[in-house]
């Protein structure tokens, strides 16, 4: 028999408070007014309360149903991070969907329901809810996907999504089955003690891999990436912010913790094997960014290529490298929900303006629009004092550290190439002519309130990091007692 | 049986199930392989439990079976709703999306 676990909901309460709220949005479509106006504020009013839950839960550690849900610091620091996201996500969708018709609750909820399970992921102790959360989260992403019914390209996209990330479920269920196979248990903590009492277990080595096949795909880190750029370009913009941001985020919270905590015995073999695949991610995303011409498109692949500067903060290890993955992780969420929300209030007559050639002479007629796009982009280039700067010095500071040279100079130069791609956009926006068809900017306030949030972070981050990276050495310590 | 017997079994199904998704042109097809794949993973799971007279593999198994029904109900209606627009499911014509 098992004894039946104390019921404490307290350790689930920020994730519960997201889902309440979906629940809420789901029974206030129901009912008048038929316009959909308000369900945004509603959605936007859940994640603030659950934000500040998260906050004002720091350093109240409560665990639950038998260590499987876990409320510590490290969770509480990517339900923030995964907060932001959903609230930024949420303020540019609510024009952007008046714009194209697509007004539903179900939006709402599903955006609610997903950054739940994202919030679970975060706080996930055990192996059943880390594969609960994925599913949470990658169901109503999948959905959401698809929005823009009557679009080729969304359908497309949606369909790529599922495929694609229900074939890497089979992937980390399989590595899962491995693992309790192998240990005896699903329990991050029992899973470290079994597999330190017999280290080098075929079983466990096996299913690391499985397990990192599966996650690959949830971070789109080599050569696991192929859905990235196709599910970026078609999906809704407001969506593209989340998946690229927030899936992310949470995907990453799950690996660290499997990593660090459960397969710590088995350091040696995925510190190898995460030091080749960020490498080659870091390369492949930058140099076939290069070639883009749709920005949505390079924007994908340079959220590839980020994915790969992360990879050297988990290889290079240890509280700095982890707490600059995390710190890296915040940064990244403003500058490229950011980078995205700017596009999507850019319009041309016949749809969406996403071609580089659209933004030429941007600068000339929307000057502050073409500074704040500017300015993400100089932030993922990593110019001071930006964000994007202070987060890759402390990865790759914290790869020197380690003595990981090598992957640190293919990290820097790989910033290099980088440089070119984002620029180029920059240069478009400021010394060329406009040409071909008229694009216009679209008035959004809530839109507006984004971009502003995301400048305020990045330039916060940038200007002053330390305390923000206490914060997250802070989150991550715990975890590599 | 020994717990090998299973385990093979399961990466057989598991294989065949690979196959299917890698081979398949049409996205219901791919969708039965990715069943398959998933379904290798539920005779692990209980398999291991049996043997390690544990019950978290078969709770595991539960919750596996559960969310891949979910799955699948999210799968299909993409599925309809690209056939509807594109009277078409094959995967090789969804190429809008490349570069």
């Amino acid at each position: 028999m098992i004894p039946a676990p104390p019921v404490a909901l307290g350790a689930l309460l920020p994730a519960l408070i997201v889902f309440g709220t979906g629940v809420l949005v789901l029974l206030l479509d129901l009912v008048p007014p038929r316009t959909k106006d308000h369900l945004g504020g509603v959605a936007l009013a859940g994640i603030v309360i659950a934000l500040l839950g998260s906050i004002s839960l720091w350093n109240h550690e409560t665990r639950a149903f038998r260590d499987m849900v876990l409320l510590d610091n490290y969770a509480l620091f990517f339900h923030v991070v995964i907060c932001y996201a959903a609230a930024l996500a949420v303020l540019l969708s609510i024009d952007y969907l008046r714009r194209n018709g697509v007004e539903s609750g179900e939006y709402y909820a599903l955006l609610l329901f997903s950054t739940a399970g994202m919030m679970l992921l975060a706080s996930a102790g055990d192996l059943l809810i880390v594969f609960l959360g994925i599913e949470l989260m990658s169901l109503s992403l999948y959905v959401l996907a698809g929005l823009f019914k009557m679009r080729l390209a969304s359908g497309e996209a949606s369909m790529k999504y599922f495929l694609l990330g229900a074939f890497a479920t089979g992937f980390l269920l399989y590595g899962i089955a491995l693992i309790y196979g192998a240990t005896g248990s699903t329990n991050f903590d029992r899973i470290a003690a079994a597999a330190a009492a017999r280290p080098r277990d075929t079983l466990v080595t096996i299913g690391l891999g499985l397990l990192l096949v599966g996650f690959g795909f949830k971070i789109s880190s080599v050569p696991f990436h192929m859905w990235a750029p196709d599910v970026y370009e078609g999906a809704p913009t407001s969506v593209t912010a989340l998946i690229a941001t927030g899936s992310k985020a949470a995907a990453f919270a799950a690996l660290i913790r499997v990593l660090t905590v459960a397969l710590r015995a088995a350091q040696p073999d995925w510190s190898v094997l995460l030091w080749a695949v960020a490498a080659v991610t870091m390369t492949a995303g930058n140099v076939i960014a290069i070639a883009q011409s749709n920005l949505k498109r390079m924007l994908a692949y340079s959220s590839i290529a980020h994915v790969g500067y992360m990879l050297v903060g988990l290889v290079a290890g240890g509280v700095p490298g982890a707490g600059a993955v995390l710190f890296y992780l915040l940064a990244y969420t403003f500058t490229t929900a950011g980078a995205f929300g700017a596009i999507l209030l850019v319009e041309r007559s016949d749809g969406e303006a996403v071609e580089v050639g659209d933004y030429a002479g941007l600068a000339r007629r929307h000057p502050v629009l073409a500074a704040t796009l500017g300015l993400f982009l100089l932030s993922l280039v990593g110019i001071p004092p930006l964000a994007g700067f202070v987060g890759k010095f402390y990865l790759f500071g914290s790869a020197v550290r380690a003595g990981y040279l090598w992957l640190t100079v293919i990290g820097v130069l790989n910033s290099a190439i980088a440089a070119y791609y984002y620029l180029r956009v920059i240069v478009y926006m400021y010394m060329r002519e406009p040409e071909g068809v008229e694009v216009r900017l679209v008035p959004s306030f809530a839109g507006g309130v984004a971009l502003a949030i995301a400048l305020v972070g990045i330039v916060l981050l940038g200007v002053m990091p330390a305390p923000f990276a206490d914060l997250a050495q802070v989150a991550v310590a715990p975890l590599l007692r | 049986m020994p717990l090998h017997a299973y385990l093979v079994l399961a990466a057989l199904v598991f294989v065949i199930g690979l196959f299917g998704v890698l081979t398949r042109r049409n996205a219901v097809g791919i969708l039965l392989g990715i069943e398959l794949m998933l379904n290798a993973v539920n005779i692990n799971l209980v398999a291991f439990s049996r043997f390690r007279a544990d019950l978290a593999g078969l709770i595991f198994t539960l919750f596996t079976i559960a969310i891949t029904v979910a799955e699948v109900a999210v799968g299909l209606a993409i599925v309809i709703v690209i056939f509807r627009v594109r009277r078409t499911i094959e995967a090789d014509h969804l190429d809008l999306l490349r570069g």
